[in-house]
């Protein structure tokens, strides 16, 4: 066996192969309720971060040709990234159990040697209390990190990567 | 419903610590709380699959720009050694001056209004890839006094399921600049960092035309046995 290849930061130039369409995962026609999520990515001292590439991916709905499932967006002069996509529906845990709908988020940027990875979930869902994942997050506030929240037409997921309200970031 | 079968464990010592002080930009970017282990479920044993009608291949960076014209050409396989076929691989680097086309590089070396320095290609049926671009130039940064990044082009891949991403960089054979650089080292393990570096090809090498390289990218593998719940 050969070990994966190793990791190296994504650095602050990866707006090279950024297009800026690809943060919205609707752009081919998709079916579905259309939702907005966006947030802000601040780093240990509290700095907004400019500079960051986030990716989404979600396994529900099925990706296809009019849906790819996955995007990516910057993070703008703010520390905002706004992402265009369907709303997803739960999808199978491990055993018998049930996946509250979510979105798989990645964060990559300068000073990140690998990737960060976390899950945004959708407050008031009643599907949240049965979740298997969120079920290992025992401390409220921890918690309260991987779930977006209704603000306006959008839903609104802000990412701390270190230090008060750090986010939950997860062993992929 | 069977378990879906998990991604392997990153091998000890083949990944950096994103908590690395000798690359300065870690410090306020790595999280301090552990991460959160989590057996892998369908979002993480799924993932994007791109097609090249969606997004088209960009196979030839170098047209009408200046530099040393190279091939890059490998293999894209799991850990296991099996290929990974038609899989997205997307590049992007420096111009051969050490700039990149890019607002955010205000190293004093020339633009090249040719060269936008992105490039996108995807694996055959037998993980193979290959593109045509220009070495790019060593470039300065900001992270100790007179330090300088050694040659490199940065990779993505994305693989069988999300699990399986990897984003790194290509480095180039008997470069001085290698054993200086904190972010290579950040890789602990001696061989994963060989790894990162290209081999001179003569077979790759194209005659009266461009010198090529040789560089395999290995993605993580799944787990033989599901694991237990
Ligand atoms: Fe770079």
């Amino acid at each position: 066996m050969t070990a994966a290849t190793a990791f190296q930061t994504i650095g602050p130039y990866w707006h090279l192969l950024e297009h800026s369409e690809q943060a919205d995962l609707t752009r081919f026609g998709a079916v579905g309720e259309r939702i907005v999520l966006t947030g802000s990515v601040r780093d240990g001292n509290g700095d907004l971060i400019a500079d960051a590439a986030i990716e989404l991916w979600q396994a529900s709905p099925v990706a296809d040709d009019s849906f790819p499932g996955w995007g990516r967006a910057r993070t703008d002069a703010n520390g905002v990234y706004r992402f265009t996509t369907v709303k997803p529906g739960p999808v199978p845990g491990r055993g018998n159990t049930q996946q509250a709908p979510h979105f798989a988020i990645t964060i990559f940027a300068r000073g990140i040697l690998t990737r960060l990875c976390t899950r945004a979930y959708f407050a008031g869902d009643p599907r949240n209390d049965a979740d298997p994942l969120l079920n290992l997050v025992d401390d409220p506030a921890r918690r309260a990190t991987l779930l977006a929240q209704p603000k306006g037409d959008a839903w609104r997921f802000d990412i701390v990567l270190q230090g008060a309200g750090e986010t939950v970031f997860l062993d992929i | 419903m069977n378990d879906p079968i998990p991604f392997r464990p990153a091998a000890p010592g083949s990944q950096p610590d994103n908590n690395s002080p000798q690359y300065r930009s870690t410090g306020a970017r790595h999280p301090k709380q552990p991460l959160l282990g989590w057996a892998h479920t369908v979002t993480e044993t799924t993932g994007p699959q791109f097609s090249p009608s969606h997004f088209p291949p960009i196979q030839d960076l170098s047209a009408g720009s200046m530099g040393e014209r190279i091939i890059v050409r490998g293999r894209v396989t799991d850990e296991d050694g099996r290929a990974v076929p038609n899989t997205m691989i997307e590049v992007w680097q420096a111009n051969a001056a050490g700039r990149y086309n890019h607002p955010g590089d205000t190293h004093d070396a020339p633009l090249d209004a040719n060269f936008k320095g992105e490039g996108r290609v995807f694996s055959d049926a037998n993980g193979w890839y290959q593109y045509v671009t220009i070495k790019p130039g060593a470039y300065p940064w900001g992270n100790h006094a007179n330090a300088w990044r050694p040659n490199h082009i940065h990779y993505s891949l994305f693989g069988a399921g999300f699990a399986a991403r990897l984003i790194t960089q290509m480095y180039f054979p008997g470069d001085p600049l290698l054993a200086l650089d904190p972010i290579f080292h950040t890789v602990p393990d001696a061989d994963a960092r060989d790894r990162l570096v290209s081999k001179f090809d003569l077979d790759i090498t194209r005659p009266d035309w461009a010198l090529g390289y040789r560089f395999d990218v290995v993605l993580r593998g799944r787990l033989a046995t599901p694991m237990e719940g």
